[in-house]
């Protein structure tokens, strides 16, 4: 599906002010939604426009990002499975709402990418079958991946018992 | 009067005798996490041929080891795994931290990766570099066997002193927390150009 297939089949069902679709200089193509739409978005663009793949789901945090307004921006990577194409859909969450509904109902494949990003940033999503952490230990405490956690972490790393050599 | 033994009839101590049988036959438990561990493999592989020191026997069972390579970074999750390892192996023991990354942390000074394993196994030998040759490796190797023949017992007691139970001195203002405080650095004298 072209760019203007694109944009006329969202401009059809979601109205023209909702969203924002724009091309990077490489053709890389950029779709920003409302966060409290992404399941009708994902939705659309599934079953209507050919995108079928979830890729990734990943997230970015633009604290003290320069000219950011928002906190956070979830990133969902789409692909088709028939023509190669690709599309970056972004929506915005802001604290201290940091929930977004689970996309696992319209991919499987969703279910550990979205606990990943519960992991690293702390995105809460509604829905999902089981949220927990998924690289970190569980008792982990905060989410690394925000700019606000410190690069050397709050002394989790030295937080073990040392084994003395008549111990062992 | 004469005493006369056989041609055949060596005498020395039973620690010594304990401790050169120990140190030509170590049993490697290789816990290779990252690109040392490929260093690791080439060291006993026919190139580099770890058999001529008597430790090629690489054996995937911590119950059937007693020498620890510690190939690699090691994070905060792993650690446990690596510490329960550790307990795991039989006495006599030892361990090899092998590569920048075991020994201090390496480049990875960040939230999850530990920095340094001495600071929770004890740790007999330090290999250098990022990753270190396998000569490098196989010099280790040949400097444990010299300090297993030097101080091994047949009870192991040299495990028991008191000494061996203290963190290492680089570690000691970070380990214990009533340690003296670190000595001022040296002032910098900016560099005026003639």
């Amino acid at each position: 599906m072209d760019a203007n297939a694109l944009k006329q089949a969202l401009q059809q069902r979601f109205g023209e002010l909702a969203w924002q679709y724009s091309e990077s200089q490489r053709g890389q193509r950029r779709l920003v939604i409302p966060a409290s739409q992404l399941l009708n978005y994902l939705e659309f663009l599934r079953s209507e426009c050919g995108f079928d793949a979830l890729l990734d789901i990943t997230c970015v945090d633009y604290l003290h990002y320069r000219g950011a307004k928002d906190r956070f921006g979830l990133v969902y990577l789409l692909g088709t499975s028939t023509s190669g194409e690709r599309l970056v859909v972004r929506c915005y969450l802001n604290e201290p709402n940091l929930t977004i509904a689970s996309t696992v109902p319209l991919w499987e494949g969703a279910n550990w990418l979205e606990r990943e990003v519960f992991d690293m940033f702390g995105i809460v999503f509604e829905g999902h079958p089981d949220l927990r952490r998924v690289l970190l230990p569980e008792e982990f405490a905060g989410f690394p991946l925000r700019k606000d956690y410190p690069l050397r972490g709050r002394g989790e790393r030295h937080n073990f018992e040392r084994i003395s050599r008549s111990q062992s | 009067m004469d005493v006369s033994v056989p041609e055949n009839v060596v005498v020395t101590k039973l620690d010594s005798l304990a401790s050169w049988c120990r140190k030509n036959s170590l049993w490697p438990m290789p816990f290779a996490t990252a690109c040392c561990g490929i260093e690791l493999m080439a060291t006993g592989a026919s190139k580099h041929d770890v058999a001529r020191f008597g430790a090629e026997v690489f054996r995937f069972s911590p119950r059937q080891c007693d020498l620890m390579i510690v190939a690699g970074r090691v994070v905060m999750k792993m650690l446990p795994v690596l510490q329960r390892i550790w307990l795991q192996m039989p006495e006599p023991k030892w361990c090899i931290s092998m590569g920048a990354c075991a020994s201090t942390g390496g480049v990875f000074d960040t939230y999850s990766v530990v920095q340094g394993i001495d600071r929770f196994i004890p740790v007999d030998m330090y290999v250098p570099g990022c990753p270190p040759r396998p000569e490098q490796l196989i010099q280790a190797i040949i400097d444990l066997q010299d300090k297993i023949q030097r101080e091994g017992t047949l009870m192991g007691t040299e495990f028991q002193t008191e000494a061996r139970q203290q963190p290492k001195r680089a570690l000691l203002d970070i380990v214990t927390p009533q340690a003296a405080p670190r000595p001022e650095p040296l002032p910098i004298v900016p560099n005026v150009g003639v």
